[in-house]
């Protein structure tokens, strides 16, 4: 899986080498240690999801098997949750798809990115279409840097997550709650950084505000799941009211001058 | 929780995440659909924000949370590094779990 980090130049169909532009530039070294960052949080996590899985009845395979194939925390969470309080199956599953649904949002969002890769990489890239990766890739000004954050947020999230759940659903208890560690604030505030790229054009500053406030007025409304769902709906009067895009509708404009781009480290 | 059960939920949790990246997603191909798909993040990730910090049992709750996130925009705002940002945050909310 590896291998798959690597932008390699199966089709070698981007152009003439010498004219480097903001789509041709690498990914920065910077950025991939700030993926494993997350990562490393996201391991905590993990490590939660274990031990509360394996005390909400399920087996340690299971709580494994779950981590690798539904691979999306929040609903992962949602459905031992439920289960763990008795809810019945239908109510878990329910809550667990509502969460999931952003997911498809984010596949659209970053269909573009991945548009020139095999449908089979594609079909592997789904796997790790989750909030991470959307919003690391999605913070990086130019397609090769875009599609490298992706790949490189998935394979560090999917092996964190997935070792954590692990060491947690062995070992259980052993390990400590990471909200003491205020590790739930983490994320947030990982995304706030991620976000501001997309806030330098009109259109973006109106698609946030407009997020936040249909979330803000769903979140007593509706079930959980729903209010970031629905806060795609933002776009709509981003573009209508938002006036022309900066530099012709190509997809997101990073707010960054280039000189915040660091040069290139060595990348692949 | 049987494992048919567990395996069904993997499938319609993967068939999410492939639906908006396989079929939905380059069909927003040219002119104002891709112009919407280009602005989705701009929505959907403030929108994370405040539903991780904000969001309780459904309903709003101001916790410690709101003194991470106070933490991360002021950070960012003053262009911290990233790894700065998360670490502020997760210090902060922890500082105020443990006193309160």
């Amino acid at each position: 899986m590896s291998g798959a980090d690597r932008g390699d130049g199966a089709e070698g169909t981007d152009g003439p080498s010498d004219a480097r532009t903001v789509d041709d530039r690498h990914l920065p070294a910077r950025v991939r240690r700030d993926i494993w960052v997350l990562g490393a949080a996201v391991g905590v996590f993990g490590a939660s999801f274990g031990v509360l899985a394996t005390t909400a009845g399920l087996t340690v395979a299971q709580a494994c098997a779950m981590s690798v194939l539904v691979f999306t925390g929040a609903s992962q969470f949602a459905v031992v949750g439920v289960l763990e309080a008795g809810g019945s199956l239908g109510s878990a599953f329910g809550s667990a798809l509502l969460l999931a649904a952003r997911n498809a949002a984010y596949g659209v969002a970053l269909a573009p990115t991945l548009s020139r890769r095999s449908l089979g990489r594609r079909l592997l890239a789904a796997q790790v279409v989750i909030d991470e990766t959307t919003a690391l890739a999605m913070a990086q000004p130019g397609r090769v840097a875009r599609e490298q954050a992706f790949w490189t947020t998935g394979v560090a999230v999917f092996v964190c997550w997935n070792i954590g759940t692990v060491l947690g659903a062995v070992a259980g208890d052993a390990i400590g709650d990471p909200e003491a560690l205020g590790l739930d604030a983490a994320f947030p505030a990982g995304f706030v950084a991620l976000a501001v790229p997309h806030l330098g054009t009109r259109q973006g500053k109106i698609a946030a505000v407009c997020g936040v406030v249909i979330a803000l007025v769903l979140i007593p409304l509706t079930p959980a799941g729903v209010p970031i769902v629905a806060a795609a709906l933002g776009v709509v009067p981003a573009v209508l009211f938002g006036g022309a895009p900066a530099a012709g509708g190509t997809p997101p404009e990073p707010a960054g001058e280039p000189g915040d781009v660091e040069p290139r480290e060595g990348g692949p | 929780m049987s494992w048919w059960a567990l395996l069904a939920l993997a499938a319609a949790a993967y068939g999410l995440k492939a639906i908006g990246l396989i079929l939905l997603g380059p069909r927003a191909a040219g002119g104002r659909a891709l112009r919407l798909t280009a602005l989705l993040p701009a929505a959907l990730l403030p929108a994370l924000v405040v539903v991780n910090t904000f969001a309780g049992d459904q309903r709003l709750v101001l916790d410690a949370r709101a003194a991470g996130l106070a933490v991360a925009v002021i950070a960012t705002w003053r262009r911290a590094p990233f790894v700065v940002v998360v670490v502020a945050a997760a210090v902060t909310t922890a500082l105020v779990r443990a006193v309160s």
